[in-house]
């Protein structure tokens, strides 16, 4: 059965929330100057909030729209690698986390924005062909756990001011 | 101790476990680094040219996938840094000097990486 439209709108609504969250933080400066392509993840905080609400096939929808609306409107086909990759890694992190039960959205979310570093890694190590990125581990490490946490406790706020106030 | 209180314990776990290993990483490679020799440049995963951190020199790279990026690398005092670059963002350029084996200079728009050996 089709989905409702007021849920499809309401998705709508948060991929471009996701969309804006993510321009913004394309503005900002790099977390840490000596480390390209750590960012604060705050895209993230509507992802993890649809995951909760819905479940992974909307937060995997909503996430590939961010995606491929920010890289077509304000970054390139390199942006979207690492963006996929990132986003892939972290959403699994964060649905298998959360399927277990044990974690609170905070922690999913800290799992979810390490995942999220550790892709662009990869990804980086596997483009550029050297190992040595692979020293900047430690620092995306602590960057997304950080900023993990910070998303996870936006989003968990996201949900206590929208509980009841959302589509089915 | 209730469901909420267990979540919350869980997560302080796993976030001191990440930080831990990410601590262990991090200690490790500072013991494990050695001063390096040379700086080997690498434009969209091949290496393209290397120079000896003894010999003061400033090189204007070709980078980009396309060849159409430039990046200015600077040899001086035993250590090499980026001076100038066509990418939008100029992350390199604010990168610190390098000098230990392992140590690299990333400019993902222009696909070069800087490293040490």
């Amino acid at each position: 059965m089709p989905m409702k439209t007021k849920k499809l709108a309401f998705l709508g609504v948060m991929a471009s929330l996701a969309l804006v969250l993510a321009f913004l933080e394309s503005l900002l400066p790099p977390v840490a100057a000596a480390f390209p392509g750590v960012k604060m993840g705050l895209p993230n905080i509507v992802i993890l909030f649809i995951l909760y609400r819905y479940g992974i096939k909307e937060a995997a929808a909503v996430s590939l729209v961010r995606l491929l609306l920010a890289a077509l409107l304000f970054g390139s086909a390199l942006t979207l690698a690492y963006s996929a990759a990132g986003a892939a890694l972290s959403l699994t992190a964060m649905a298998l986390l959360r399927h277990t039960g044990a974690f609170s959205s905070v922690g999913v979310s800290l799992a979810g924005g390490v995942a999220h570093n550790a892709g662009q890694i990869l990804v980086a190590v596997f483009l550029l062909g050297t190992a040595e990125l692979a020293y900047y581990f430690p620092v995306l490490v602590i960057s997304g756990t950080v900023g993990g946490v910070l998303v996870g406790l936006c989003a968990a706020f996201l949900q206590k001011r929208l509980d009841g106030h959302t589509p089915a | 101790m209730t469901n909420r209180r267990r979540r919350v314990r869980n997560d302080v776990l796993l976030a001191l476990c990440l930080l831990l290993v990410a601590g262990v990483c991090f200690g490790l490679f500072l013991l494990a680094r050695e001063a390096g020799g040379h700086v080997v440049v690498w434009v969209d995963g091949e290496a393209v040219a290397s120079y000896p951190l003894s010999v003061d020199r400033t090189v204007v790279l070709t980078t980009g996938a396309d060849g159409t990026g430039r990046n200015t690398l600077v040899i001086s005092g035993g250590v090499a840094y980026v001076t100038e670059a066509s990418c939008p963002d100029g992350i390199c350029m604010g990168h610190r000097a390098i000098s230990y084996r392992g140590e690299s200079i990333v400019c993902l728009p222009n696909r070069l990486v800087v490293t040490v050996e």
